[in-house]
């Protein structure tokens, strides 16, 4: 008889595995829409059954006769179009910062600090301020986003530049790498893939401003829409918006870890040792 | 116009200067005395084995001659000229691990030295330029036995081959000084036979001067054409950083080229020119 931590599941077994626990979940929710409704009316129910929802995602991915455009793609593309903006720019600021204050110990040192500070106001707090600067449109909320996440981002990329090891620095000086050519060469080369993980951590806290900033100031958008149905208690409506988050952050972490290993498989070794026989 | 002529004869008889020098250098971290009294003066050619205790200062002496480390008091020379507070190309570095770059293939690590001579804008060369760096970078993989290997990733490689790798890109940059820091530490004896047999052959076949820390005597002896031991000539045991190393001995083995047919002992025994510091102190701890 093996140890327990040292059986794995093999194919069928891990698929089987991982599919259980959603089953489990969604029958509870079935049992609980069943259950928890408000005289018995399922149209008023806090957890709508799926017909319901059916009913509700038919509607919003239908074109509206008034715009031309179906809810759910509309409130996608801009929601999708604000984060896309927002990370574009702070991977751009983080590579740029992340790079300078990785290797150079004068930038570290000059801005080290204020990114610190930077790094540690809540983002949500400021949104006031940003709303003031930028007025209601587009920019505050891309701007929170920024704000929010590229210090972070920076930070952590400027970490692992510095963490290079200096033996790695030392040899480019010998083969004669001026400050330029070991920052294109050297760190720019191994931040790449870094940036993706940091990326993909920092999608998180992204989608949280977004969302929150969607709620507060704007008039379309995944979030906006969410909060819209709130208040009209349209749970057929929010249910279905908040499955859909998930399944676009899932995809958008999927296609970044699945683009890092491919455009960077230096920085992915295989695995070498594996615990115990795994027959 | 009389003086001239006299110079140029004096020039003549002058032995060939040598390739570093260490002028009574002193390395101090703090109150610790690492080096003390160094005087070292190492000719074209040779290849010195620096041996000696761990944590002596074998390491901090090589960090001296690559510009990682300045003397608290003293000078390093190479060719005459103080060696600058950075590295430079004309002093290779092999260290234990670590002294190739995990993101670039083999033939794009030993390219890079190429690269950088040509374009010091893109940090990469193109077209013809390119074709030649990867032809020479090529040769050099097949000097080093890895003409296979060069599309591999370091992480893909073993221990053996990365230090391989790594004599490969340090000599394309034709450094005139090479510093390898215990560069075969841990490796299987078989293995490290064939490479230390490498190192030789590499550096007999170009004007190239070596300094080599190594933990391993025999290592130190089988490939070195001058041995040199560090050590504390005094010790306080109350305060163990109050004295610093220095060469205690130096062999210089009577032939030109590493790897001879001179057992150890028969290389003690031909010991020549011990360090006119000797004649200072007795003989301490060997």
């Amino acid at each position: 008889m093996q140890r327990l931590m040292n059986l794995r599941p093999k194919g069928g077994a891990r698929l089987l595995l991982g599919l259980l626990p959603i089953l489990a979940v969604l029958l509870l929710y079935l049992g609980a829409s069943a259950a928890w409704r408000i005289d018995g009316d399922p149209k008023s129910a806090i957890l709508p059954p799926p017909t319901a929802m059916a009913g509700a995602l038919l509607s919003l991915t239908s074109a509206n006769p008034a715009t031309g455009h179906a809810a759910l793609l509309e409130d996608t593309a801009l929601s999708l179009g604000r984060l896309f903006a927002a990370l574009v720019i702070a991977t751009a600021a983080s590579l740029l910062m992340g790079l300078a204050l990785g290797l150079l110990p004068f930038k570290r040192v000059a801005w080290g600090p204020l990114l610190r500070v930077v790094a540690a106001i809540p983002p949500i707090a400021i949104l006031p301020v940003l709303c003031v600067a930028f007025g209601l449109g587009e920019g505050t909320k891309i701007a929170l986003l920024v704000l929010g996440v590229a210090p972070l981002m920076i930070r952590d990329l400027a970490a692992h530049i510095a963490a290079i090891p200096e033996e790695q620095l030392v040899k480019a000086q010998t083969l004669g790498a001026s400050t330029w050519q070991t920052a294109l060469r050297i760190a720019l080369p191994q931040a790449l893939p870094r940036l993706i993980a940091s990326v993909r951590a920092s999608l998180g806290l992204a989608w949280v401003l977004l969302i929150a900033t969607e709620a507060l100031a704007a008039d379309g958008g995944l979030g906006f829409r969410i909060f819209e149905a709130g208040r009209r208690m349209q749970m057929d409506v929010i249910i279905p918006y908040v499955a859909w988050i998930s399944l676009l952050a899932v995809a958008a972490d999927f296609i970044l870890a699945q683009g890092s290993r491919r455009a960077f498989g230096w920085a992915h070794p295989a695995p070498k040792i594996s615990r115990g026989a795994s027959r | 116009m009389s003086v001239l002529p006299l110079r140029s004869k004096l020039r003549v008889v002058q032995p060939p200067a040598p390739v570093l020098t260490f002028e009574d250098v002193w390395v101090e971290y703090g109150e610790t005395v690492v080096l003390e009294r160094l005087s070292l003066q190492v000719a074209l050619g040779s290849f010195v084995t620096l041996v000696g205790p761990s944590g002596v200062g074998k390491s901090t002496l090589l960090r001296l001659v690559i510009g990682l480390e300045a003397p608290a008091r003293g000078r390093v020379l190479l060719d005459g000229e103080p060696v600058g507070a950075e590295p430079g190309p004309d002093r290779g570095a092999i260290f234990h691990k670590g002294s190739v770059f995990p993101h670039m293939t083999a033939l794009d690590n030993v390219a890079f030295g190429l690269d950088c001579a040509g374009a010091p804008l893109l940090g990469r060369l193109f077209g013809a330029r390119r074709r030649a760096a990867v032809a020479e970078a090529e040769a050099m993989l097949a000097r080093v036995g890895l003409k296979e290997d060069r599309g591999l990733y370091p992480s893909q490689m073993s221990d053996a081959q990365r230090q391989r790798l790594a004599l490969a890109q340090a000599l394309i940059a034709r450094p005139r000084v090479l510093v390898l820091d215990d560069p075969l530490g841990g490796m299987d004896p078989g293995v490290r036979q064939d490479l230390q047999e490498l190192i030789g052959d590499l550096w007999q076949g170009r004007d190239l001067t070596v300094m080599m820390v190594t933990r391993d005597i025999k290592e130190a002896f089988r490939l070195g054409t001058r041995v040199i031991a560090l050590d504390k000539r005094r010790r306080d045991p109350q305060a163990p950083g109050r004295f610093g190393a220095t060469a205690v001995y130096d062999f210089v083995l009577d032939r030109k080229s590493p790897l001879g047919m001179l057992s150890e002992m028969e290389a003690v025994q031909e010991m020549v020119d011990p360090s006119p510091l000797f004649s200072e102190w007795p003989e301490l701890t060997p």
